[in-house]
Parts: C-alpha cells; sequence; structure tokens
C-alpha cells in the first residue's frame, strides 16, 4: 500500500469510527432540509421549484461540519508534524485527506439528495442534475474547505471563523449547482452544469496546494 | 524604492513627510469633487437629484475592488519577497477595503429606494458581488485576529487574500450569470448607462480624492501598525 492510500484509509476508518464519519454529515444534510419547509410552508410548487436550491445550500453546509477536524486534530496530536516528514509531500497528503472528507461527507449527501428531492416535491426532470450536479460540484466544497481547514487549524474553535472563510469563496459552486437544476426543470440548455464542473476541476487541481502552504505555516516550517 | 522603504525606520520618516501632502490633496480633491457633484451638476432628468448618490456610491465601489487587488498585492510580495512592510500594507488596507465596501452597499442601497422601489435588488449583480467581497473582507480580518503569532497571522492571511484574489472574479461572473437567469429584464443595462460628460468629471474628481483618501488612511495605519509592534516587542524584552 502506497502512502497515500495509507492516509486515505487511515482518515476514513478515522471518520467512521470516531468522528461519526458519512451518518452524522448525512444527517445534518436531511435535517436542513426538512426544515425548510416549516420556515417557507408547505406550498409544494414552490418547494418544487426551490429544492435544487435547498439541498445545494444544506450541502454547503454539511460539508463545513467536519472540516475542522481536517487538519487540527492531527495538528493537536503531533501526527501532522509526522506527515510533514514522512515521503508523501504534503500536497499529496492535503489530496488524500480532501478525498478521504469528499468520501465521507460528499458522497454520502449525493447518495441521500434523491430522497430529500422526493419529500421536497423537485419534479421528475430535476433528479439527474441534482445527483449529477452534487456529484461534480461537492469535490469543490472538500477543496475549497480544506484551505480553510488548513488556514485555521491552529485556532481554538476556528470554525465559525472556518465557516466565514469558507462560505463566500465557495458562492459559485453554489450558485452553478443550484442552477444546473434549474436549467433542468426549465429545459435551459446545460451551461451551469458545465461551469460548475470547471469550477469543480479548478478548485480540485489548486486547493491541495493552497491547503499544503497553509499547514506547513502553522508547522513554523 | 521598494527595498529602500523595507527599513521600518525609514519607511516611518518617508511617510511622516509625505501623509500631510497626502492628505490635504484628498481635501482638496474631495472638497472640489463634492461641490461639483452635489451642488453644481445638475439633476438628471430621469433620477432627479437621487443620482447624486452616484458620486458617492461608485467611487466607493471602486475603492472596494482596487483595495483588494492592494491587498492581493501586497500579500504576494510578502509571501515571495519576505518583504517585512508588505504584511502591513495588507493587514492595513483590509478595513479600509471593507468599510468602503460597506459605504458601497450602504449608498447603494439608498439609491436603489426610491429607483427600484427596494432598498435591495437581487438583479444588480455588482450589488451581490460587493456584498459577498465584504464577507470574504471579514473573513479576512477575522483571521488575523483569531491567530496570535503575528507572522503565521500574516502567512495565513496572505494565502487566503490570494485563494480570493483568485476566486473574486469567478464569483462575480457567477453572480452574473444567475443575475442574467432570474432577472432577464434588469433595470441595470450590462454595458451600464451612459454617463453625460458633466456627471463624469466630478465623477472623476471624487475617484481621486477617495483614493487619496485612502491612501492617506493606509500610511496613518500602517504607521500605527509599526510603533505597536515595536512597542510590543519592547514589552516583551521588558519583560523577559
Amino acid at each position: 500500500m502506497t502512502a497515500f492510500q495509507a492516509l486515505l484509509v487511515r482518515d476514513m476508518r478515522l471518520a467512521f469510527r470516531a468522528g461519526g464519519g458519512a451518518s452524522l454529515a448525512a444527517a445534518f444534510f436531511a435535517l436542513v432540509s426538512t426544515l425548510v419547509p416549516f420556515g417557507v410552508g408547505a406550498d409544494l410548487v414552490l418547494l418544487g421549484r426551490i429544492a435544487g436550491g435547498v439541498l445545494w445550500v444544506s450541502a454547503a453546509l454539511a460539508a463545513l461540519l467536519s472540516l475542522d477536524r481536517l487538519f487540527q486534530a492531527d495538528f493537536e496530536d503531533g501526527s501532522l508534524d509526522v506527515l510533514s516528514l514522512s515521503p508523501l509531500n504534503l500536497e499529496w497528503a492535503a489530496t488524500a485527506k480532501i478525498l478521504a472528507h469528499w468520501l465521507t461527507t460528499g458522497l454520502p449527501l449525493v447518495v441521500l439528495s434523491p430522497v430529500l428531492g422526493l419529500l421536497l416535491n423537485l419534479p421528475a426532470p430535476g433528479y439527474l442534475a441534482l445527483v449529477g450536479s452534487l456529484i461534480i460540484g461537492t469535490p469543490a466544497l472538500s477543496g475549497v474547505g480544506a484551505i480553510g481547514a488548513a488556514l485555521t487549524l491552529s485556532i481554538r474553535r476556528g470554525g465559525l471563523i472556518l465557516a466565514l472563510i469558507v462560505l463566500p469563496l465557495i458562492t459559485p459552486a453554489l450558485i452553478f449547482g443550484a442552477g444546473a437544476v434549474t436549467d433542468a426543470l426549465d429545459g435551459t440548455g446545460r451551461g451551469a452544469f458545465l461551469f460548475l464542473a470547471a469550477f469543480s476541476v479548478a478548485a480540485v487541481a489548486l486547493s491541495p496546494f493552497a491547503a499544503a502552504a497553509g499547514v506547513r505555516l502553522n508547522l513554523g516550517g | 524604492m521598494i527595498t529602500f522603504l523595507a527599513n521600518p525606520k525609514r519607511f516611518l520618516d518617508f511617510s511622516n513627510a509625505i501623509a500631510p501632502w497626502v492628505c490635504a490633496l484628498a481635501v482638496v480633491l474631495l472638497g472640489t469633487g463634492f461641490y461639483w457633484a452635489l451642488l453644481a451638476t445638475p439633476p438628471d432628468y430621469q433620477q432627479g437629484q437621487s443620482v447624486k448618490i452616484m458620486f458617492v456610491h461608485v467611487p466607493a465601489a471602486y475603492m472596494g475592488i482596487m483595495i483588494y487587488g492592494v491587498m492581493a498585492g501586497a500579500s504576494l510580495v510578502g509571501l515571495v519577497f519576505r518583504h517585512p512592510l508588505a504584511d502591513v500594507a495588507a493587514k492595513s488596507a483590509a478595513p479600509l477595503g471593507a468599510a468602503f465596501t460597506a459605504l458601497a452597499l450602504l449608498t447603494g442601497s439608498l439609491w436603489g429606494r426610491p429607483m427600484w422601489g427596494t432598498y435591495w435588488q437581487w438583479g444588480d449583480a455588482r450589488l451581490v458581488s460587493e456584498l459577498i467581497l465584504l464577507f470574504i473582507y471579514l473573513g479576512y480580518i477575522a483571521l488575523w485576529n483569531a491567530i496570535d503569532d503575528p507572522a503565521r497571522a500574516a502567512k495565513a492571511a496572505a494565502i487566503l487574500s490570494l485563494v480570493g484574489a483568485a476566486d473574486v472574479p469567478i464569483i462575480h461572473f457567477s453572480v452574473d450569470w444567475w443575475n442574467t437567469l432570474h432577472q432577464p429584464a434588469s433595470i441595470i443595462r450590462p454595458g451600464g448607462p451612459t454617463i453625460d460628460k458633466s456627471f463624469l468629471m466630478p465623477l472623476f474628481v471624487m475617484m481621486l480624492g477617495y483614493t487619496m483618501l485612502f491612501a492617506w488612511l493606509l500610511l496613518i495605519r500602517m504607521q500605527t501598525e509599526i510603533l505597536e509592534r515595536r512597542a510590543r516587542s519592547l514589552m516583551m524584552a521588558k519583560g523577559a
């Protein structure tokens, strides 16, 4: 097993055994989406119209949940120092952590989203776009989130600052993700989906470098 | 020039020498601009006197973006060349940028009330982008304040501002795209309304005045920051 795989497996194991892992983020995602009808009323037509946007906002919030532990736990117990000395460079380590975060947070949201779409009365043409946009878009949330997590890893109770840093930066994912669902409902092409894919590719490709730089400065290197 | 000013002592001397002149220039430009814009220009044939909010709003919006550029540039210089004053400049610029952005939002919504009939118009992509820019400024300032070690805080904030610099154009584009989706018939035309020359000149003077005001405030804030750091290191030396 390569160092990359070992780190990936370790992080996922930790997420499942210690952090509540996949179920916690998914439960949060479901709960936020369930609260929305209480806020806006039980008008099924309206709910169907806003379902894509609601699920995307909930997904962005759910992705934030476990981010503050992404590097912080390893920083506090010293594993991050060991990691920085291993042959695996920090950029790859950050990539492994982003991937592990996506597999334990993003992927469960994707799996759960059609059920929540049903609850929110999302019309039939929207499901493929909803699942597709979440598969393509949630890695961007993990990637940009990892930058925030790396920059705030030395801050105690940095969760709020993390949210303040990350949420404005992921606005494009939210806009294009929700836009992809609306596009599918209105039959107005797939421009939003393509823009979302472009944003996601750029975010996933570039964020490991920024995250690694953030980790490095906090290790005093 | 930039290397020359890397020495904080030299920077203090230099900024002490030019600060009064920059301040005087700002006062003259803003005084002229305000008189010209508010009293000497005719009211707009459509917007009436409300158009004069634009003379406060447009330069503020421009400053919000310009200062982000200054901040990101200073951050880059700080990260790459380890210039000792670049971090100070970036840190000092952020609250000014946030203040100008907030002013732009405030005046924008005050202008929107008589023009659109509502204080906030999600259909105006520029205003919505400015709001997100304000949040990015706030996140940047919060990050600076949350990390105790100044050297670490400077690096973390610099990385954040560079990530933001890459993201802000994308955010503006995405908001623009979203705006055409939701508001097909916006009041604001994509190219912006054409401006008569009698409005353009005072607007230009106001922009210059704002820029000078920013330059003056930045100098003062940088001086304060340098003195504060010096005071802190003196205290620590005394305590040790």
